[in-house]
């Protein structure tokens, strides 16, 4: 089994994050990049789906040359080999494109994304990769199998889930809960460095969106504590002066 | 050009977030002046779709055959986008539930249209550009995003937008189209919906626990107070990585963000990463026993204490309120 997971590199999750030149690009300075928690669970179902000899598991990124030690890192976790389409991650859109054009000359049986990516929280590449290719897609996922030529998944719902089968190829965003993430050991992390990461011009695009702003949210103002040994105060204030309950 | 919005319904009733975001695409409407279509796809009950026009909706195209009862994404993305192009819907709405993140993108193909993804206010449309505000970085901060497509596709945080009641009506008309065998290659084996329990993305009120509470045992208090408010139940990344609750319960930059109305934080001292994820909340509630946890510095009340002392007398305040209303 052919298996293509899609990767992004993103601002590790205790970044402060802040913003430079009126609010229009994200500082960059000081943090540090990491490869998306939830692409990191996709790659790890994808090596458990091949692991032995049942496949091949390709990792792909959209991004310029600072986004290789993020791939290095998810061949070092076990992925084959690796694509870098050299361009940066302009949207979701142009991202989704460039994969999609990717696939059409090089299928694969297996489509695997993070359920989103925490620096812009999307969603959208996944099912834009499948609406490309005219496959099935299932944006947010907490369990995959496969057998033969066919997946069933879970899929989150309010209050619940979905079991639904489908046959591959399709492509999935994997949530918490699929895969126990992979920790790379010594020999992926040698292996790593001569595992091959071909990199690929973009095909042009027009693309749909562009961010032109940024804003961090308004503070809080100080907290007003209730002593412990009163807290029908804290009842009343809500009730009254906050009026959520 | 006219406004298409899909109206998402569970088990054929119509849910809180629905009515958001069809008050939410009337205000578009009315900011481009023109007509508000909701197309509803599934069982739901012609009271229920009249019901739409309270909202702001001018027409209900309903969608309604065996075939479509349960949700299909790829059908459900292909009949929006044949109803957009039928109403000549230049900018289509939906909530940013689980099935509008399914459909969001696949729109955006369909219709070759920008797709602002969590929005968490009206766009703003003033010198020729159209613009909104959308959540970034897991609830850290937002970004403002142009969209310079003809056609948009715009999808909502539930509880961004207050509903907003007319006394109008809506006409209902059956909407039948040809469907693609392919659109139905996923196949639903099952559905698993729990009708008891509040379910975290829909919350007003959410109940959250953290490592305080030292294990999945004492868990009961916080079950108690949420059933007593109404409200769902959340818990920190350490807690779901434990196996104490559920990964759907996990609120933070690697779980889910929320924006209800009010957030009660118990035994969670307040990292980074799950602040993030309830950043959006009206009000926070961090009841800790350390005076130093930084969930302190973002919370409206507080009361230092141990848990296992304030929260039975929390429950007890709540039932007395509750008896005296």
């Amino acid at each position: 089994m052919k298996i293509l997971v899609c990767i992004s590199n993103v601002p590790d999750t205790t970044t402060k994050i802040t913003f430079t030149d009126n609010n229009t690009q994200f500082n960059t300075n000081g943090v540090q990049f990491i490869l998306n928690p939830y692409d990191e669970i996709a790659l790890a179902r994808a090596i458990e789906l091949t692991d032995g000899d049942k496949g091949t598991v390709t990792v792909i990124n959209v991004g310029d040359v600072s986004t290789e030690p993020t791939i290095r890192k998810a061949l070092a976790i076990g992925a084959t080999d690796a694509i870098r389409i050299n361009a940066k991650p302009h949207d979701a859109w142009f991202v989704a494109y460039q994969i999609a054009q990717y696939i059409k000359s090089n299928p694969f049986d297996l489509i695997l994304t993070g359920r989103e990516s925490i620096d812009y929280n999307g969603s959208k590449v996944a099912a834009m990769v499948a609406e490309l290719l005219d496959i099935p897609s299932v944006s947010i996922i907490k369990k995959l199998d496969v057998d033969n030529n066919n997946g069933t998944v879970e899929r989150e719902i309010e209050g619940g889930k979905e079991v639904l089968t489908i046959p591959l190829p399709f492509v999935a965003g994997t949530a918490e809960g699929v895969a126990e993430v992979k920790i790379p050991n010594m020999r992926g992390i040698m292996s790593a460095r001569t595992k091959p990461l071909n990199i690929i011009e973009p095909v042009e695009v027009k693309t749909f969106s562009e961010v032109i702003g940024y804003e961090t949210p308004a503070p809080r103002g100080q907290v007003k504590l209730v002593p412990a040994d009163d807290v029908a105060q804290l009842v009343n204030l809500l009730h009254e002066e906050a009026r959520v309950i | 050009m006219s406004v298409l919005v899909y109206t998402e319904n569970a088990d054929g009733k119509f849910k809180k977030s629905t009515f958001e975001v069809v008050s939410y695409a009337r205000a578009i409407a009315d900011q481009n002046n023109t007509k508000l279509i909701a197309v509803s796809i599934g069982n739901v009950s012609a009271a229920e779709l009249a019901t739409l026009g309270k909202y702001g909706a001018d027409k209900v195209l309903n969608v309604s055959t065996e075939q479509l009862k349960n949700f299909v994404n790829q059908a459900y993305a292909s009949i929006i986008a044949e109803a957009a192009k039928k109403e000549s819907a230049d900018i289509v709405v939906l909530s940013n539930s689980f099935s509008g993140r399914g459909l969001a993108p696949r729109l955006g193909v369909k219709l070759e249209a920008g797709v602002a993804d969590g929005a968490v206010a009206l766009p703003e449309q003033n010198d020729g550009k159209f613009k909104i505000k959308k959540t970034a970085f897991s609830g850290k901060a937002f970004a403002i995003v142009e969209l310079t497509s003809a056609n948009k596709i715009i999808s909502l945080t539930p509880n961004a937008y207050k509903v907003v009641e007319t006394d109008k009506t809506a006409s209902v008309e059956d909407f039948s189209l040809e469907t693609k065998a392919a659109d139905f290659a996923a196949v639903i084996k099952e559905i698993v919906r729990s009708t008891d329990k509040v379910s975290l993305p829909d919350a007003d009120i959410v109940v959250s626990g953290g490592r305080g509470l030292k294990g999945p045992e004492n868990w009961g208090m916080v079950e108690e107070l949420a059933s007593l408010l109404g409200a769902a139940l959340a818990c920190s990344k350490p807690v779901s990585d434990a196996g104490w609750r559920p990964h759907s319960e996990h609120v933070g930059q690697t779980g889910i963000a929320i924006s209800p109305n009010l957030y009660i934080a118990i035994g969670i001292s307040g990292a980074i990463q799950h602040l993030a994820g309830v950043s959006s909340s009206k009000v926070i509630v961090v009841i800790n026993k350390d005076a130093e946890a930084p969930f302190f510095k973002v919370a409206d009340y507080g009361i230092i204490g141990d848990a296992f002392e304030v929260v039975p007398k929390l429950i007890t305040a709540i039932k007395q309120f509750k008896a005296s209303a």
